[in-house]
């Protein structure tokens, strides 16, 4: 065990793990993070907090991470590596950890320029595999990036993203083995819309024994709308919406869109729980934290293993 | 080279108000390649500055000078007779020649005429675009002969991140994605698994993150 953590032990267990995703506010209201914790109680074994999403300012993560460890569930802390050095990075993991913290998610973050202070200066300090090199260096050798030593180590499970939709693919799966040689445990892949292309990347990364060295946890993200899928079709950086998807949802009445979208995610995770080298599903449900259940309970995934 | 940008006329006119006399200085370096600060440049804005200034009924006595360099001394000494004569000095060299000039005459007010923008080329007649980022210690052998420094957005040495699409970076489709052009000239090659070495943190401290620098060659001291 590298941090004994919930998501950890659920998954070296052998279960198919399920992870949620929680936005914190745009403000300090930690009554919404904790409404919003309420619908992701007991059906997820973690919750990912995002770290300034898409470059919008939001109560910090690790602070929203506290607030749902009070209320009985587990965090994964996401770090942006946009907005701090590798001071203020190293700095925020041992006080997180310090609060109970166990899982962190290693990132670079999206750039500044679509978020809400497009003028800012940016940092990049460091890398995202830079990120899961140092935080593996302050687990395991108990020593900060300057080769001193730590007072205490942190328990870290490292989580890393991975997106198979990005380009240039013939780099995807090399990127992805960065990652897992620098250090990461679990990776969460971006959301998935195209399924050929993402049977083909993890055909790939188990060729290369891969899902041997970390876990994979495929990404889900249901539709809400026909407009939600056009949207992410055109304008999200990354994101890879085949027009079969958006077809199948202008197929059906308007009314009945939503309820479509969380059918196509479920049957997706019905398709993940038997791909070689997927260990589980990430689900982020945007702003949509109330309907994680359907989706979870619809994909037979609960009740969720509990595991000492 | 270094890349400028000319700033807009009414912002140079409102810096100048109410001085009465004023020199436009331009530089024979850099910006002279990029067509903004040279000699024909300073003849352009010195013209443009006179016909503002008289219609708005200001003097109009604005001069012209042109120095090899403004960033060595010795050029810069060439103003050394005429530089008290004005009540502002306009530089359109990149953002080190004001400070030469300023630095030099204590008492004449220099206004900068140009916004630096960065290191780069020329991509074609009229398009330049930034190829450096001066880390002070290049790498770009290892990245296929280009910088993921100055020319990935993120700045990622590991990279290409997860916003990169058809080639384009995540910030805007008009800006190529370096590591996309990493990648494709790694693999053209066979050099592709080279970029599976993770690269370490980068040591700032040879860029600006150190401080300003100063380059010291004791070879070439006299």
């Amino acid at each position: 065990m590298k941090a004994g953590s919930n998501l950890e032990k659920v998954l070296s267990a052998g279960h198919f793990a399920v992870t949620g995703e929680l936005g914190p506010p745009q403000g300090n209201n930690a009554e919404e993070v904790r409404h919003k914790a309420g619908f992701l109680k007991g059906i997820v074994e973690s919750v990912n907090i995002t770290d300034n999403q898409t470059a919008v300012v939001r109560m910090a993560s690790w602070a929203a991470c506290k607030i749902l460890i009070d209320e009985g569930l587990e965090p994964n802390y996401q770090m942006v590596c946009r907005d701090r050095n590798r001071l203020a990075l190293m700095a925020d993991i041992l006080g997180a950890t310090a609060l109970g913290i166990k899982n962190v998610l290693c990132l670079s973050g999206d750039h500044q320029r679509f978020g809400s202070h497009p003028e800012s200066k940016n940092v990049y300090d460091l890398d995202s595999v830079q990120l899961l090199a140092a935080f593996k260096k302050m687990r395991d050798e108990k020593k900060f990036l300057n080769d001193k030593d730590l007072d205490g180590s942190p328990d870290l499970f490292l989580g890393a993203a991975s997106n198979p939709f990005a380009d240039p693919f013939e780099f995807r799966v090399s990127r992805l083995a960065k990652k897992i040689a620098a250090g990461a445990d679990f990776v969460q892949t971006q959301c998935i819309y195209n399924m050929d292309k993402f049977r083909l990347f993890m055909k790939q990364a188990v060729d290369r024994g891969l899902h041997e060295k970390c876990y994979i946890l495929a990404g889900v993200t249901p539709m809400k709308s026909v407009g939600m899928a056009k949207y992410m079709a055109k304008f999200v950086p990354g994101m890879d919406v085949p027009e079969s998807v958006v077809k199948r949802l202008q197929g059906v009445d308007k009314k009945q869109q939503a309820a479509e979208g969380i059918k196509m995610a479920i049957e997706q995770i019905e398709e993940f729980k038997e791909m070689e080298g997927v260990a589980g599903v990430h689900v982020m449900a945007i702003e949509w934290e109330h309907r994680a259940k359907e989706i979870i309970e619809g994909a037979g995934l609960l009740p969720r293993p509990v595991v000492d | 080279m270094i890349v400028g940008d000319s700033k807009p006329l009414e912002e140079i006119l409102s810096m100048i108000e109410g001085r009465e006399k004023v020199l436009v200085l331009g530089c024979r370096g850099c910006v002279t390649v990029c067509n903004v600060g040279g000699e024909k440049e300073v003849g352009i804005l010195a013209s443009a500055l006179r016909i503002a200034r008289k219609k708005a009924g200001l003097p109009p006595t604005v001069e012209e000078m042109t120095l090899e360099r403004q960033c060595d001394p010795e050029y810069v000494e060439e103003l050394a007779d005429v530089a008290d004569k004005y009540d502002a000095i306009v530089s359109i060299a990149c953002g080190v020649g004001p400070q030469f000039v300023a630095e030099r005459f204590q008492k004449v007010p220099v206004f900068p005429g140009i916004n630096t923008t960065f290191i780069g080329g020329a991509l074609e007649h009229g398009v330049w675009a930034e190829r450096c980022q001066s880390c002070g210690n290049c790498l770009v052998h290892n990245f296929g002969g280009l910088c993921p420094i100055a020319r990935c957005s993120k700045s990622l040495m590991n990279g290409p991140c997860g916003g990169s699409a058809s080639g384009n970076c995540e910030i805007s489709p008009e800006v190529p994605c370096v590591w996309d052009q990493i990648v494709q000239k790694m693999s053209a090659m066979g050099r592709l698994e080279e970029l599976e070495q993770v690269w370490p943190n980068k040591n700032w401290l040879t860029a600006r993150d150190g401080g300003p620098r100063k380059r010291v060659r004791e070879d070439l001291k006299q």
